[in-house]
């Protein structure tokens, strides 16, 4: 059943914010720490672990697997529900200061990426597909 | 008839939305192979092509909520607010293999703190550059520069002026857009094409809408290691951000 799948996303997601919550409380932080996150690793153990197998395989799979090919066409709607002229008239100080900001922390991708063990390029992507 | 049409739009605001982003991306798509022939990827042209909505809409309305201050549009909102946005990119890691986040996991660690920490000093730097002295307007801005959350979380716990904190507002959503619209233009040169220069990219730069899009724009097998880490930016800066670094910039003014 399709609803398996997106009930243990939902499940995932729910779980991951309120700890998230949970986290940013003891940490004293107006902010969810990492709920996301928490919940991504949720989903991602639930996916290896053989007890869950009839939540992520067969069609209750194709039920996650759907809200990830939704992904792009929500980042879509989310770039047009951005204060776009908010950053634009912030003056020239925002822009620099984002700028400057966004510049070196491109800059520091390739620095950092070299500690820790590689992983190979993936395959190059074909267009279409999705 | 054009107000039962508005009516029906009105009442079904989620499912116009599926409609006017599934007409936006096919033509995206078709924009990418016609005049690019594949190379800049449609969804990058989809993103980029809400973002310039975005601006009109803003100008048209004077909303700070993009195309979802049009009353008729209103759904597109919903679908790319908060709630979506996540459940989109929780899942987005399903058939991530544990092992592969297990082993960037320090680094990852390593690239939150670098990137607050870098993103904080280019703002500080930069509002001390335009004439800013006291320790609380340099501190809100350098915070507002880690993410339009961390700014005003920030300025608000040290008391800085409210328009000190649309600065550091402002700031932060320059840096979510440059994140979306520049990841794809610098992704080859900075090797971001594998899941461990993902995991760091998405600590270092941190926007969680930022790296969603950015790494979307690239390529979206990518996005749930980036956001995997992003999603822990916000939290510690706002962690940082009114504490250690306000009490650094305070010593060093």
């Amino acid at each position: 059943m399709i609803i398996y799948g997106v009930a243990l996303l939902s499940a995932c997601l729910l779980a991951g914010l309120y700890l998230g919550e949970l986290l940013g409380q003891l940490l004293g932080v107006q902010a969810n720490v990492g709920g996301v996150g928490l919940a991504m690793l949720l989903l991602v153990v639930a996916g290896g672990s053989p007890r869950m197998r009839s939540l992520t395989t067969g069609a209750a799979g194709e039920g996650v697997k759907f809200w990830g090919a939704m992904y792009i066409p929500i980042v879509v709607a989310m770039a047009a529900s951005q204060n776009v002229v908010a950053a634009a008239s912030g003056g020239i100080l925002a822009v620099l200061a984002g700028v400057l900001a966004v510049l070196v922390s491109f800059a520091l991708v390739p620095v950092l990426s070299r500690f820790g063990p590689q992983s190979p390029p993936l395959p190059p992507l074909e267009q279409n597909h999705d | 008839m054009i107000d039962t049409l508005r009516t029906v739009i009105q009442a079904n605001g989620l499912i116009v939305a599926f409609l006017i982003v599934g007409l936006a991306v096919w033509l995206s798509y078709w924009a990418s192979r016609r005049f690019t022939r594949g190379r800049i990827h449609g969804s990058a042209i989809a993103i980029l092509l809400g973002l310039l909505a975005a601006y009109a809409a803003g100008l048209a309305t004077g909303g700070s909520r993009g195309v979802a201050d049009i009353g008729l549009l209103a759904g597109i909102g919903l679908m790319g607010g908060g709630m979506m946005r996540d459940f989109g990119i929780v899942s987005t890691a399903f058939g991530v293999q544990l092992s592969e986040l297990r082993q960037a996991g320090v680094v990852g660690v390593v690239s939150i703190l670098a990137g607050v920490l870098v993103s904080f000093i280019a703002g500080a730097l930069i509002a001390l550059a335009f004439g800013y002295t006291d320790a609380e307007s340099i501190t809100t801005i350098g915070a507002g520069a880690v993410t339009y959350i961390v700014g005003p979380v920030t300025g608000t716990a040290i008391g800085a002026s409210s328009d000190v904190i649309a600065l550091a507002v402002a700031a932060g959503v320059v840096k979510s857009i440059l994140v979306m619209v520049g990841t794809p233009l610098v992704a080859r040169h900075i090797g971001l094409n594998n899941p461990q220069s993902a995991m760091v990219f998405g600590g270092l730069m941190g926007t969680t809408s930022g790296v969603a899009g950015g790494l979307a724009a690239t390529d979206p097998r990518l996005v749930p290691y980036g956001a995997m880490t992003a999603t822990f930016y916000t939290g510690v800066g706002c962690l940082l951000g009114p504490s250690v670094l306000y009490f650094i910039v305070r010593a060093l003014v």
